[in-house]
């Protein structure tokens, strides 16, 4: 029977049904097209030929470009968290653990997840802007009928450059987040430097460097993965690739956190 | 040489190509002609393999590529040069590096061989001594001759021009036009372009086709398309506003 055949009373519930389900339908799709991107871009990971001169240059861009803002948000990341948990130790008379307290926080929580929020709000949208422009500007469809495969190029070393610069930017961001912390516990308030790197070295294991290790190599897929997805799939004109470089900064985020918790439950 | 047979594709419901057929020969200059927004680039996608129709085919030199994917479409398009409308230059490297880039990704030539290549080229399409620049230091004209010579290094048997001249003052227009003439004297490539340049295609085509209404509505060499009994051909060439085509 026809939705106009319905009884009225029946016609806005059928077609609330409808709609609900044309909705799931396109997240599916939209999820399958999701993952099919990053299948194709793990398996040109290992088809040759492969273009290193671009991953190099991702590594640059990622990597390298990040440093400043990485070092200076993880410094101020540590000295915030070496004043707050000095504070709230101090309550309990238990001063001697901030540098653990510290170190654990940033090893295993801060230092991947805000790494990570950083480089996707100062790369992750350059990214999808740069790879959008290209797609509006028909320099994908270019290099399509070339015979050159657009993943090869635009999706691929970005992918591999998270990879490698993710845990590495991530290591950086941890040590300067201790010393921030070493900053403020013991030359502004007084802490002794043994105390400090001492606990740290006695609660401080190799499980815990692992997890964050684990998190900042899946942030770094996550990261370039949405972008790059974003960029390659964005809509029309100027206000497509706006929408897409939005997108991909709010869909990363949301992901990093997501992941940032599942994990937190499954590893050590 | 390329064969378009009952190509039918809709975009939500919007009934773009309805049962296009079109043939092309080896050696030609077939010149695709029609309102803007008519499907002459929805066209030109399909013989390219970026778009797939709902229903018809696109056969080149007897292949029909229409289900092919992978590598099977990229050996069709090995033998492809475009030429897109806005240049598609990739503006993070220079004229030579763009020029260069189907030589170095596709060919086993050495440096040396591919620079000289690049600059033989640019000299042919007037841009000698230009290379270094990037594409956003030259004009729209120099990236359109850029686009050409691109498309034309690595010797392609077939070269796509979409809406080449488009944004050109009418000197720039005649000299793109020259140098696609003197390039097809030269390589003897097939060529289908995408152009509402009237009448300045009609010197350089060596057949005409009026898209309209999504099918090919007349068709046939530059001097036959001219003298055409069809009022809607006759509108278009003339630019009339009164007739069956009306205004976007």
């Amino acid at each position: 029977m026809s939705e106009s055949a319905l009884p009225a009373a029946q016609a806005v519930p059928a077609r609330l049904v409808g709609t609900l389900g044309a909705v799931a339908l396109d997240v599916v799709a939209a999820l399958g097209r999701f993952g099919a991107f990053l299948g194709d871009a793990v398996a040109h990971v290992f088809i040759p030929p492969f273009k290193v001169r671009r991953l190099v240059e991702r590594i640059h861009f990622i990597g390298f470009r990040s440093l400043t803002i990485v070092l200076l948000t993880g410094a101020f990341t540590g000295m915030v968290l070496g004043l707050q948990v000095f504070l709230t130790l101090s309550r309990f008379g238990s001063e001697a653990f901030l540098g653990p307290a510290v170190a654990l926080s940033l090893i295993r929580e801060l230092g991947p997840v805000l790494c990570a929020l950083i480089v996707t709000g100062r790369a992750g949208s350059a990214l999808t802007a740069e790879i959008g422009i290209m797609r509006i500007s028909e320099q994908i469809d270019a290099l399509t009928v070339m015979a050159l495969n657009p993943v090869r190029y635009l999706v691929v070393p970005p992918v591999v450059a998270g990879l490698l610069t993710f845990p590495l930017m991530t290591a950086i961001f941890d040590v300067v987040g201790i010393f921030g912390g070493y900053l403020v516990g013991v030359e502004l308030l007084g802490m002794s430097t043994g105390t400090y790197f001492g606990e740290m070295q006695n609660f401080v294991d190799m499980t815990d460097i692992m997890t964050g290790f684990w998190k900042a190599l899946s942030f770094g897929v996550i990261v370039t993965w949405v972008c790059t997805y974003k960029g390659f799939h964005c809509g029309h004109g100027a206000e497509g690739v706006a929408r897409a470089t939005t997108q991909a900064v709010v869909l990363s985020s949301v992901l990093i956190l997501v992941w940032d918790y599942f994990l937190g439950s499954v590893l050590p | 040489m390329i064969r378009v047979e009952d190509l039918h594709r809709s975009f939500g419901g919007q009934r773009v190509l309805r049962g296009l057929t079109l043939e092309v020969a080896a050696g030609e200059i077939m010149v695709v002609i029609g309102r803007s927004g008519g499907g002459k680039s929805v066209l030109l996608k399909h013989l390219l393999g970026l778009l797939r129709p709902d229903s018809g085919r696109v056969l080149v030199h007897g292949t029909d590529i229409t289900h092919l994917r992978g590598p099977a479409l990229d050996r069709v398009r090995e033998r492809y040069g475009v030429v897109f409308q806005g240049g598609a230059l990739f503006d993070s490297m220079s004229v030579s590096d763009n020029v260069a880039f189907p030589l170095r990704e596709k060919t086993p030539l050495r440096s040396r061989e591919i620079a000289e290549r690049v600059e033989e080229k640019l000299d042919q399409v007037g841009l000698a001594g230009m290379g270094h620049k990037n594409p956003a230091e030259i004009s729209g004209g120099m990236r359109k001759r850029v686009a050409i010579a691109r498309a034309l290094v690595t010797e392609p048997e077939v070269v796509f021009f979409d809406e080449p001249t488009t944004g050109l003052d009418p000197i720039l227009v005649n000299t793109i036009h020259h140098l696609i003439l003197a390039m097809h004297r030269k390589f003897r490539f097939t060529a289908v372009m995408v152009s509402h340049e009237i009448p300045e295609i009609f010197g350089i085509a060596d057949r005409v086709a009026m898209l309209h209404d999504g099918v090919i509505v007349e068709q046939g060499a530059p001097d036959a398309i001219q003298a055409s009994a069809n009022p809607t051909v006759q509108q278009f060439i003339r630019g009339d506003v009164e007739g069956a085509l009306r205004p976007a």
